[in-house]
């Protein structure tokens, strides 16, 4: 389980590069990789976004496995899936469709690695113009996490002091989710209205514009990886069309 | 009261320095409810003077700071009367303002220290160059001795609420609003805060309004002393003491029996960590005794409340139930922790910190029959379990209220009475006492005396000295 | 871009300050909701792992259960009554799920994105000025049959039309159960013990 219990953001390679840009990038990534079902560009993809493994802090294989062993089984599962349900597709497709999964989520995680809320909150509010209010009541309600996940525990324990167990039988065990569920919701809301007046009361509601006190900015180098990750892209529709492997998602 | 653009805050006090509250026969009456929370309160404070407004629960505190920081404005409260702070009306002084309410958790914003402090100058609109300075100002000014990079999960309660004394010092208030703000911290962590109170308020570049029910530790940190008292102001002399918790309380005496639950070298240690939340601990739980587990601060205490209560197993050594308290049990032999929730419920009953961790369902009278349910009685059996029991407390009257919506000393009964409504003949309790009143503290005290004269064995987890002089047979201090 | 002066929490019935008029308490509220939701999602996924190793390997069985991933973006605008509140708080939720480590990576980012919009379709299409059953309703079909195209789109593209179909038609009937109906009866509980009482669905007898 990642602990959302942040630091300063990690001191990788990865870091330097400005939050906004890793989405923008994400954003391209996707894009392509979600329109097509060949096997030939999620496997170029897939090599370059590998590579930038070690500059995110990824080194040994165990780092690796525990960041990614969520995609990778369900990159899987979705391979076997494809190929039992459909009509006519050769394994290879499933391969291909599993390798897409890898794709799109690797990036997520490289993000992940290399940077915290907090940068990204400021990376977003200064850059893409997103309501400083939404980002920072955001930031303050994940800041709660934690405490919630731990409650959650609590409040599963608390149940059993009331006689009230999950057992065996599945709708025992989800009418006490449920009932676990509701008082974690109540608890979590009535944290939120508390503080929001905290906020408030140190002026959030004021009307007047915020500065940043921390600041966010970009540089060359963001240019050079957006535009790096456009290339490798194009290279690898480029190569797919070209190998005539290219099977567009929508027509084709 | 709609001016919100007009609340433009000032944003640091070149043009401040302390502002003053005067209120003139100041009543307010809730809309949902029919009478008076304050009938006719008067009250000068000088700028720069410290005050401590102090009251039972249920007194009027909580609506009279709400009212001087401009926050009665739900549809259906009415008001009447003057009210204003600085000489304006309260909601357009709020950018004045400076607040510490009770839990640190709802109060604090960022996760780093330092970009917390800097929260409030950033809603001010100040450049970051001048942030900073700032922020290390209010930092030191309070005693904050962690740098701006320290994580705000990693801090105590006490360095939480210091924190966000911090951040509210960094915008200069003239007034500075303490809402009970050590009520949800053990003895170490309060007297971090009152210390940092004392430090920040010496200069009296703002006046402060403290909010206690508990008025000792405040007293020599302010200069005046307010009561109010159904609705209305008293005003307390210099010399003024308020009466011990425990003065004159008759509790009956009880005898020892058998242990019933014990402890041996348990320890416990959650997964991933290597340092232990508890170290080996012996415990003995005897019938009609009542066994005290205090701790300077940190959480090894709730974890042995959970090793008793059955509710972990521990890593290390073991808990034993007595052959008669075990006999019956379906499966789990004498470890607790192993038995099924419906035979616990009725050998071991457990009354968590929180109350409404604990509250399942939507009517007391439910609330209160569920466990009996649960354990097995016909249900015409628990309702008069629940009804007896309603009655013993005060509560009748609630019976069909949503346990949510009852107020903290309420609440709090209530989940004693949840574990009692089972007969269990073993208490296990997590800081019973916590945020109690006088008043609600004696109850709980003469709750748990009585069940201890009926020969229950019972453990009480807390940081109250007062509770633990008054009803411990024995103590263990871990 | 002028961004919207946010009001003080306290101030007016939130509706009567109209749906685009955000207090700082909706804000917050709505992402902790989504917050809450997110870690509940969790626990959820970590029942499901302990319990229903059939249902990982057979998708269409987990279509049953989907009603509850769509709660967030079907309950927020029913608390809170503003226009983007079930976005923000399915995104929020999502982020959440991604953050502790959810079994399907980081896209589940931009499921909640569009998960989330689709649910506002169903709340904007009133013009958000009712927030009762036939809205909720409405946003949990919508953003059901969202969910399923998605699902579609990224993991099985390779089905044949029939399991396709049964597919969508399985979660939009979930969704519908779960997040629709389940979702208006989770506020009115949530309003029963009072912890709405800042919010105009905490008084309303709707």
């Amino acid at each position: 389980m990642t602990s959302l219990a942040v630091g300063p953001a990690p001191d990788v390679a990865l870091a330097r590069i400005n939050p906004v840009t890793q989405l923008a990038a994400i954003l391209v990534v996707t894009v392509v990789l979600l329109s097509s079902l060949d096997l030939v560009t999620p496997s170029i993809v897939v090599a370059a976004e590998l590579c930038l493994l070690p500059a995110a802090g990824l080194t040994s294989p165990r780092a690796v496995w525990s960041r990614t062993w969520p995609l990778l089984t369900s990159a899987a599962s979705v391979g076997v899936v494809n190929v039992l349900l459909s009509d006519d597709a050769p394994p290879l497709a499933g391969a291909a469709l599993a390798l897409r999964v890898v794709g799109l989520a690797l990036p997520g995680v490289l993000l992940v690695a290399s940077t915290d809320p907090v940068l990204l909150a400021d990376a977003l509010t200064v850059h893409w113009r997103v309501p400083p209010r939404f980002a920072y009541g955001a930031l303050a309600a994940l800041r709660l996490v934690p405490l919630l996940v731990v409650e959650f525990e609590s409040v599963r324990l608390a149940r059993r002091t009331r006689g009230v167990e999950g057992g065996s039988n599945p709708v025992a065990q989800a009418r006490l989710f449920a009932g676990t569920g509701f008082a974690l919701l109540v608890g979590a809301v009535r944290r939120g209205s508390r503080l929001a007046t905290a906020m408030d009361a140190r002026g959030f509601d004021s009307g007047v514009p915020r500065t940043n006190a921390r600041g966010s900015s970009l540089h060359a180098r963001d240019a050079v990886f957006l535009a790096g990750t456009v290339l490798v892209c194009g290279v690898a529709v480029t190569a797919s069309i070209s190998t005539g492997a290219w099977q567009p998602l929508f027509g084709g | 009261m709609t001016s919100t653009s007009g609340a433009r805050a000032a944003p640091d006090a070149t043009a401040g320095g302390p502002v003053g509250v005067v209120a003139r026969g100041l009543a307010v009456r809730h809309g949902s409810r029919r009478s008076w929370a304050l009938t006719g309160v008067d009250l000068v404070v000088e700028p720069g003077e410290r005050v401590l407004l102090t009251g039972a629960s249920g007194s009027g505190k909580s609506t009279l700071l709400a009212a001087v920081a401009g926050l009665l404005h739900d549809e259906g409260t009415e008001v009447t009367g003057e009210l204003t702070v600085g000489g304006r009306p309260p909601a357009a002084s709020r950018g004045r303002l400076g607040m510490l309410a009770q839990d640190p958790d709802s109060q604090l914003v960022m996760t780093r220290a330092g970009d917390d402090v800097a929260f409030g100058l950033e809603n001010a609109g100040l450049p970051p160059e001048q942030i900073w300075p700032r922020v290390d100002e209010a930092m030191a000014a309070v005693g904050f001795v962690h740098g701006r990079d320290r994580p705000t999960h990693a801090l105590s309660g006490g360095e939480k609420q210091r924190l966000v004394l911090a951040g509210a010092l960094a915008r200069r208030p003239g007034l500075l609003l303490l809402d009970e703000p050590t009520s949800q911290l053990d003895p170490g962590g309060a007297a971090l805060v009152r210390d940092a109170v004392a430090r920040v308020v010496a200069d009296r570049a703002a006046t402060v309004l403290v909010v206690d029910h508990d008025a000792a530790p405040w007293l020599p940190l302010v200069d005046r002393v307010v009561e109010l008292v159904d609705g209305g102001l008293v005003e307390h002399g210099t010399g003024w003491r308020p009466a011990p918790r425990a003065a004159g309380l008759r509790l009956p005496a009880a005898t020892a029996g058998p242990v019933l639950l014990a402890a041996d070298a348990a320890g416990y240690t959650y997964r991933g960590t290597a340092v232990p939340a508890l170290r080996p601990t012996d415990a003995a739980l005897r019938a009609g005794r009542v066994l005290a587990v205090t701790r300077p601060n940190g959480t090894g205490k709730s974890t042995l409340a959970l090793l008793l209560a059955g509710l972990r197993a521990p890593t290390t050594g073991r808990v034993d139930a007595a052959a008669g308290l075990a006999s019956g049990v379906r499966r789990g032999g004498t470890a607790p922790h192993r038995w099924r929730a419906a035979d616990l419920v009725t050998r071991i009953g457990t009354v968590f910190q929180n109350p409404e961790q604990q509250f399942l369902t939507g009517r007391l009278r439910d609330e209160l029959a569920l466990g009996p349910l649960r354990s097995g009685e016909h249900a015409a059996a628990a309702r008069a379990t629940a009804d007896g029991l309603l009655e013993r407390l005060g509560l009748t009257e609630f019976a069909d209220a949503n346990p949510f919506t009852l107020s903290g000393g309420q609440k709090r009964r209530l989940s004693v009475a949840t574990a009692l409504a089972t007969s269990p003949e073993v208490l296990v309790l997590d800081e019973p006492t916590f945020g109690q009143d006088a008043r609600t503290w004696r109850e709980v005290v003469t709750l748990l005396a009585e069940q201890r004269a009926a020969g229950r064995a019972i453990a009480i987890v807390t940081h109250d000295a007062d509770l633990v002089d008054v009803l411990a047979d024995e103590r263990i201090r871990l | 871009m002028a961004e919207q002066a946010v009001r003080p929490s306290f101030t007016d019935e939130s509706d009567a300050s109209g749906p685009t008029r955000w207090r700082t308490v909706d804000i917050v509220v709505t992402a902790v909701l989504g917050v809450a939701f997110g870690v509940v999602f969790w626990a959820w996924g970590l029942l499901w792992n302990a319990t229903g190793a059939a249902f990982t390997a057979f998708p269409p069985a987990q279509a049953f259960m989907y009603g509850v991933w769509l709660l967030p973006a079907v309950v927020a605008p029913l608390i809170v009554r503003k226009a983007g509140a079930g976005l923000f708080a399915e995104f929020l939720a999502a982020v959440v799920s991604a953050l502790l480590g959810s079994a399907w990576g980081a896209q589940v980012l931009l499921y909640g994105l569009l998960q989330g919009l689709a649910g506002e379709a169903g709340y904007a299409v009133f013009r958000y000025r009712r927030f009762g059953w036939p809205q909720a309703l409405l946003s949990a079909v919508l953003a059901g049959a969202m969910a399923a195209v998605l699902d579609l789109v990224y993991w099985y593209p390779l089905w044949s039309a029939g399991w396709k179909l049964t597919y969508v038609a399985l979660v939009v009937a979930s969704t519908a159960v779960v997040s629709g109906i389940g979702g208006r009866a989770l506020v009115r509980a949530l309003a029963r013990t009072g912890a709405l009482s800042s919010f105009a669905s905490g008084r309303s007898r709707a």
